[in-house]
């Protein structure tokens, strides 16, 4: 009778490739601890500041509002103007960057564009764009543009990727052209997903419009840069209060966008 | 003799309306955008030809610049998002936990994870680490957190929708042994877990790589420090080296995030 466990796999067995993962990970979390002066006095220390800041942050300070919501208009002026204007384009570039729909001498350099658009963090696009358009709201739009098309373009290109051929041979077999193709054909089986990713998009355009101005390029994020230098930091509070009341409104609006597109 | 006359439509009325109601709102909101947003038409002219200049200024980039100043910020930036990442975990388990109906099956547990998860990720990373910067000083500390808190939400998130999605009959089996909550959690949902915990793990990582380069603008220690100063310097050969190098570093994580990705699933 003893022997019949024996036989058995234990179902629960040690799996060696996971722990050894796990314990190369707390080798290198020490390593990196040593290596990049990380103390637990510093540590603690900046616990009593954190405090100090906490304290310093409460109550908001709402008084200069007018200022709040101007940097506020100008936030959500960049994120619509951005979005729209990116989603446009993106949804060229998707088209062109689809393999199945463009011979590859097209769609190869497209994704090229597109993954380049991808590589930077909005912020490093904004220096450059502040540099050559100047400080202001113009430089945040197009920062955001580039940032939609690299992030949209691609995942429109893989919603075209993965239609089903059948529809647009039917409408091919009718004789249409190559627009009537596109609009018949191709649209009615990505626009749901289309609409998924654009209403994502003018969310995180949201949350990144409220962030160019750290580099100059318009919006909230100048002014919160600003209050920060200044050590403001009841005023700091009441900008992030505001910022992540206008993100939660964002993901309600796009919400409501889904649903009537659904 | 009556033909088949009836028209056929693919959405009903009120779908219509609603959808040329969206329509409607869009254009409205853009054209008072473009109309009230502050844009100065000499800038935008003058935009290719600042652009070209900004370029010549880049061109030769000065490589001797880069062992002196650009690899250890380079390693120091790839220690930020990996460190940043690890201590996340921390914070986005028992969050992703509290999220999933499937094991904590409370209203207000899940309420109050959700106000934590939604928080975090509202915040801007370089939001998150100007308040680490005047709390811990200038410097890698204020990066780490800063990447930490930022990512809770994602991974908390993703993690949490794992977690719900997974075959309830394994956990039913081991509940009918009369196993404990912990050995549960251990062996009946962490096996089924593991791969998504990875790959989101690992496209986080990916992610705060390309953040933590920018984090220095602000203070937080890495590469952007490097790239802030020679800014400020205007030492445009300097700028392209550190570009250049963010751009081989992000491009490498990703390579290596999908391949790992794609062995995973």
């Amino acid at each position: 009778m003893a022997g019949i466990n024996k036989d058995r796999e234990n179902p629960f067995k040690h799996n060696w490739f996971v722990s050894s993962i796990w314990l190369l990970v707390v080798c290198y979390v020490l390593y990196t601890f040593n290596a990049m002066d990380l103390s637990w006095g510093r540590i603690n220390e900046g616990f009593g500041h954190a405090g100090n800041l906490l304290g310093r942050m409460i109550p908001p300070n709402f008084s200069r509002w007018s200022l709040l919501l101007s940097g506020l208009v100008e936030s959500l002026e960049i994120a619509v103007i951005s979005s729209i204007c990116g989603i446009f384009i993106s949804l060229f570039l998707g088209l062109f960057a689809a393999r199945n729909m463009m011979p590859s001498w097209i769609s190869s350099p497209v994704r090229g564009v597109i993954a380049l658009c991808r590589t930077f963090h909005p912020v490093i696009i904004a220096i450059l764009f502040v540099k050559s358009v100047g400080f202001g709201a113009l430089a945040g739009i197009l920062t955001l543009i580039v940032a939609s098309i690299g992030f949209i373009a691609k995942l429109f290109a893989e919603a075209i990727e993965e239609i089903s051929l059948k529809q647009v041979e039917a409408i091919r077999a009718t004789g249409a052209g190559f627009t009537s193709i596109i609009l018949f054909s191709v649209m009615p089986q990505v626009f749901a997903r289309f609409i998924g990713f654009s209403t994502y998009q003018l969310d995180s355009n949201l949350r990144n419009s409220t962030m160019v101005g750290i580099v100059g390029a318009g919006g909230l994020g100048g002014t919160l840069f600003s209050a920060f230098q200044r050590f403001d930091y009841d005023f700091v509070a009441a900008i992030l209060i505001i910022i992540i009341a206008l993100i939660m409104f964002g993901e309600f609006l796009s919400n409501i966008v889904r649903r009537i597109f659904r | 003799m009556n033909t088949i006359d009836h028209h056929w439509e693919r959405f009903t009325l009120k779908q219509k309306l609603s959808r040329y109601a969206v329509y409607l709102v869009l254009v409205m909101a853009f054209v008072q955008s473009v109309q009230s947003v502050e844009v100065i038409p000499e800038f935008l002219l003058d935009a290719p030809e600042q652009m070209g200049d900004m370029f010549s200024r880049m061109w030769p980039m000065d490589f001797a610049y880069y062992p002196v100043a650009v690899h250890d910020a380079m390693i120091e930036t790839l220690n930020i998002a990996t460190l940043g990442t690890l201590i996340t975990l921390i914070f986005a388990i028992p969050l992703a936990l509290m999220n999933a109906r499937n094991i904590v099956d409370s209203a207000l547990c899940q309420w109050i994870s959700r106000f934590f998860l939604v928080s975090s990720r509202s915040v801007n990373s370089l939001v998150w680490a100007l308040l680490f910067v005047s709390i811990f000083g200038p410097g890698v500390i204020a990066g780490v957190l800063a990447i930490a808190f930022r990512s809770i939400g994602f991974i908390g998130k993703l993690l949490g929708e794992a977690i719900e999605e997974v075959n309830m009959g394994s956990i039913e089996a081991l509940k009918a042994t009369g196993a404990s909550w912990f050995s549960i959690l251990l062996k009946g949902y962490w096996p089924q877990v593991l791969p998504a915990f990875f790959s989101i793990v690992l496209f986080r990582w990916d992610i705060n790589v390309r953040e933590s380069a920018v984090l220095g603008l602000v203070g937080a220690g890495g590469i952007g420090v490097v790239l802030d100063d020679s800014m400020n310097l205007f030492q445009w050969d300097r700028v392209a080296v550190a570009l250049l190098a963010i751009f081989v570093i992000v491009i490498l994580a990703e390579i290596v995030v999908v391949n790992i990705r794609k062995r995973l699933m």
